[in-house]
């Protein structure tokens, strides 16, 4: 079933508390490469048939007024993915 | 109907008759905790509590409307995210919006389901320190000239609960600097910030003085023996403001 991957992260200028706190432990276990984490939210939006390209612009258009608060957040990736 | 003291002779009897028929709704979500408390507030201060349901198509006649807290849709998707689309909300926003000026209060998770429908700038996030915060919080009044701040004195301090976990509010800079010169920050943290909230915001207003949110927990705190230990009545202040409002007074 094809679907409708939506990526959303916070903006950049947004302090991210969690992925500080992830930041903080990844060394803990040995992962100490890492300088930062950001994390983010990812939708998959589940099409019954082809994805139109009306399909497409709803998803966008849900994106950005429902799954995303664009006081705080971006879209950063609206794909299809058929599989 | 006349509250029942929960500890003797602290409920007052209303001072004016006309209280009672200010009707104040108060919005149930799924995952609400603070709407009986919110509802008994309303009835300590001398009005009618009204309950309302998020799926109701009508506002049943109201004359001010409190979204209380809690965990509307479990915080799914983002605090307030979802609530913001229940259809009572629509009839809120309008009213709130419209030439009535309804007042409504948004207190904690109400707070951030009124910024979500875009009633009030800006947005809550994390605490800055990850952690779920209960205690109680002074607040210093720096408007009071809203629906539901009146009855205050400016630069008046006030002790209610703070219990959340995504209290910290932010906006950009421009809109922080308008809400500053407009005097549409309501209420501050006196003391420590408790969640990184810019500029120690605790409280807004809109522009017309009819919408406030705040992250702290007035209704919490109108009887004696019930809210923070000095006084305990400092939230009674937000019921009598808009009882001000709605018989005229102010």
């Amino acid at each position: 079933m094809p679907r409708i991957v939506v990526d959303v992260m916070l903006k950049p200028e947004i302090l991210d508390p969690q992925g500080k706190a992830i930041v903080g432990a990844l060394p803990r276990l040995g992962f100490t490469a890492f300088s930062a984490v950001r994390q983010g939210k990812r939708f998959e939006l589940y099409v019954d048939g082809e994805v139109t390209e009306e399909i497409l612009a709803q998803a966008r258009e849900a994106a950005a007024t429902m799954l995303s608060n664009p006081v705080i957040e971006d879209v950063v990736n609206v794909e299809v993915v058929a599989d | 109907m006349t509250e029942t003291p929960l500890i003797g002779g602290a409920v007052q009897t209303p001072v004016d008759s006309r209280l009672a028929g200010a009707r104040i709704g108060v919005v149930t979500f799924p995952g609400t905790l603070d709407d009986r408390d919110a509802a008994r507030a309303v009835r300590v201060s001398g009005a009618t509590a009204v309950e309302l349901w998020h799926g109701d198509s009508s506002l049943s006649d109201v004359d001010a409307v409190i979204i209380p807290g809690g965990f509307s849709y479990g915080d799914y998707l983002r605090a307030g995210a979802i609530s913001r689309f229940a259809p009572l909300m629509g009839k809120i926003v309008d009213a709130a919006t419209s030439n009535a000026k309804l007042p409504v209060l948004g207190i904690c998770n109400g707070f951030q389901i009124l910024t979500e429908a875009h009633l009030l700038p800006g947005s809550m996030i994390k605490n800055d320190h990850l952690l779920f915060l209960c205690r109680d919080q002074v607040l210093r009044v720096e408007n009071n000239t809203s629906s539901w701040t009146n009855a205050y004195a400016l630069g008046e301090e006030i002790t209610v609960p703070l219990k959340n976990q995504d209290g910290q509010y932010i906006a950009d800079e421009k809109t922080l600097d308008a809400l500053e010169a407009e005097g549409r920050v309501a209420f501050r943290y006196v003391g420590s910030n408790p969640n990184g909230s810019r500029r120690d915001i605790a409280g807004i207003t809109n522009a017309a003085g009819n919408v406030v949110g705040l992250m702290p927990h007035p209704e919490h705190a109108v009887e004696h023996g019930y809210g923070p230990a000095h006084t305990g009545t400092d939230g009674r202040g937000f019921f009598t403001s808009v009882l001000n409002t709605l018989l005229g007074d102010k």
